[in-house]
């Protein structure tokens, strides 16, 4: 398994989330909201995780997907579950 | 029980269709009698029989965020952008209640569409059949309904009076303006937003309605084939887009000093109950419709100078439609000027009579009947006047206009319209 930086992770998030949500690359903090801050509504969300697990190898349940209230706590979910 | 009955009034105007990307683009494009149709360059195409259409003139992802339309069908799509345009000539900006001239409780919408988000259906059907249930995108099912034009657009301006969606094949534009028409008549709401959308040409719906026989195999000359009227008709082409009007209580529109483009003066509806695609050949049905509009409403047949006919290019239907207005109009009859827009927008299936009523109120606002073009040799029993060779002017004084829409099921709307 290669490693992969905080940092990359950010960068690969914040792709997802202008693709999905227009909302420009930079605005794409570790302290943003998905829900409140970044446009991302419950459904857009379920895009954010798939296109996540297949862009970084890793499996997001739904049960924990509900629980990634900000970008922050996606990054520190996929960095530590890489398959 | 109150009893409520208020004059309703068009006030706003919005299209993307075959021949432009808004309503003046589309009325330039009827005036010119240009046609909208063209040999189809999809991947599919090869495969089925019948390989001509009339698609949209402006794509809608060219006008709209792509974060929002990548969550929009294509029929939703083409519906906000009628809708906003509509929104905007009705002299709205914003949102309703941020735009103090109108209450968002008392704003209503009701677009239809016949087919519903198909072309997102097969997409994601596809995904799931290559990639796999995890790839379906969860916006499938708000793309996939058929309410959901109306529910986006309803979401955009911020309406609160209600949101619906009449379904009725070819008739549901039409049903849907109607349905606007009585809530804001009976007082439901003072402003509503309706018309009708579609973005059905896909492979699917070209395989089928061809194999129905229903669809003009004229391949080779794409530009002649909706035809309607023609003795070489052999049936409609299949059109996309959408047609949205705001129509408003006239004392509303008064009080904000709103552009009053014409009166909605009502509808008839009925059913033919004959067959569930044939139309009923004598026009009995039609004729029930149009006899309802005359009893539910104060227009007068001497008014009625301009016919926006259903007239789809098929042999029996623009038959039955004339045979329709003679059986209720009679004599009066010969001195409506009758136009087949469809001979150059194609058919747009649940979008027609959204478009067809944008046409209507526009010939009525400009005194002007298009014409209907590709009619080289006019069927003989069609006993009508049919707008030939170049549009003609409408008559001045106070003057009405039909626009009618029948769909499969046999739903008829005839909807009129009055100059104020």
């Amino acid at each position: 398994m290669t490693t992969v930086t905080q940092e990359e992770v950010l960068a690969g998030l914040a792709e997802i989330v202008n693709e999905i949500t227009g909302v420009p690359v930079e605005d794409v903090a570790v302290e943003r909201s998905f829900a409140d801050d970044l446009d991302v509504d419950s459904l857009s969300m379920v895009e954010v995780v798939v296109a996540a697990e297949e862009r970084f190898g890793v499996t997001i349940p739904d049960e924990r997907a509900n629980e990634l209230k900000t970008v922050g706590d996606a990054v520190d979910h996929i960095v530590n579950n890489r398959d | 029980m109150k009893a409520i009955d208020r004059t309703v009034v068009v006030t706003g105007l919005g299209a993307t269709t075959p021949l432009g990307g808004d309503s003046a683009s589309t009325w330039e494009g009827l005036m010119a009698g240009r046609s909208g149709v063209r040999l189809l360059t999809h991947d599919w195409a090869a495969e089925v029989q019948v390989r001509i259409g009339a698609e949209v003139a402006v794509e809608p992802t060219e006008v709209l965020p792509r974060p929002q339309a990548r969550k929009l069908d294509r029929t939703a799509q083409l519906a906000l952008v009628a809708a906003r345009e509509a929104w905007a000539d009705a002299g709205f900006t914003g949102q309703a209640g941020t735009d103090a001239s109108v209450d968002p409780d008392r704003l209503g919408v009701v677009i239809a569409s016949a087919i519903g988000g198909v072309t997102s259906l097969l997409e994601q059907y596809e995904i799931l059949k290559v990639q796999g249930a995890r790839k379906v995108s969860p916006h499938t099912i708000p793309m996939m309904l058929p309410n959901t034009p109306s529910a986006n657009v309803g979401l955009d301006v911020g309406a609160r009076a209600g949101v619906h969606s009449p379904i009725s094949a070819c008739a549901s534009g039409a049903e849907a303006i109607g349905y606007a028409i009585e809530m804001i008549r009976t007082g439901r709401a003072d402003v509503v937003i309706a018309g009708g959308t579609e973005a059905a040409i896909c492979s699917l719906n070209m395989a089928a309605f061809g194999n129905m026989m229903a669809m003009s195999k004229r391949n080779d000359d794409p530009a002649a084939a909706s035809r309607p009227y023609d003795t070489d008709r052999d049936g409609f082409v299949m059109g996309e887009g959408a047609g949205v009007v705001v129509l408003e209580a006239a004392e509303h529109a008064a009080r904000r000093g709103a552009r009053v483009y014409a009166e909605a003066v009502g509808q008839g509806l009925s059913a033919d109950s004959h067959h569930i695609t044939q139309p009923e050949p004598s026009g009995r049905g039609i004729a029930a419709a149009l006899t309802s509009l005359l009893d539910t409403s104060d227009l007068k047949p001497s008014e009625i100078v301009h016919v926006n006919a259903h007239a789809t290019s098929t042999p029996k239907g623009d038959v039955a439609e004339i045979l329709a207005l003679r059986k209720v109009f009679g004599d009066d009859t010969d001195h409506f000027a009758v136009s087949a827009t469809k001979s150059m927008t194609g058919h747009l299936l649940g979008g027609a009579g959204g478009v067809e009523t944008v046409a209507a109120v526009l010939a009525l606002w400009h005194r002007v009947a298009p014409a209907t073009i590709n009619l080289d040799n006019p069927d003989p029993e069609v006993e009508a006047d049919i707008v030939r060779g170049d549009h003609r002017a409408l008559p001045e004084g106070r003057i009405a206009a039909l626009n009618n829409s029948f769909g499969f099921g046999g739903h008829n709307v005839v909807l009129a319209f009055r100059t104020v």
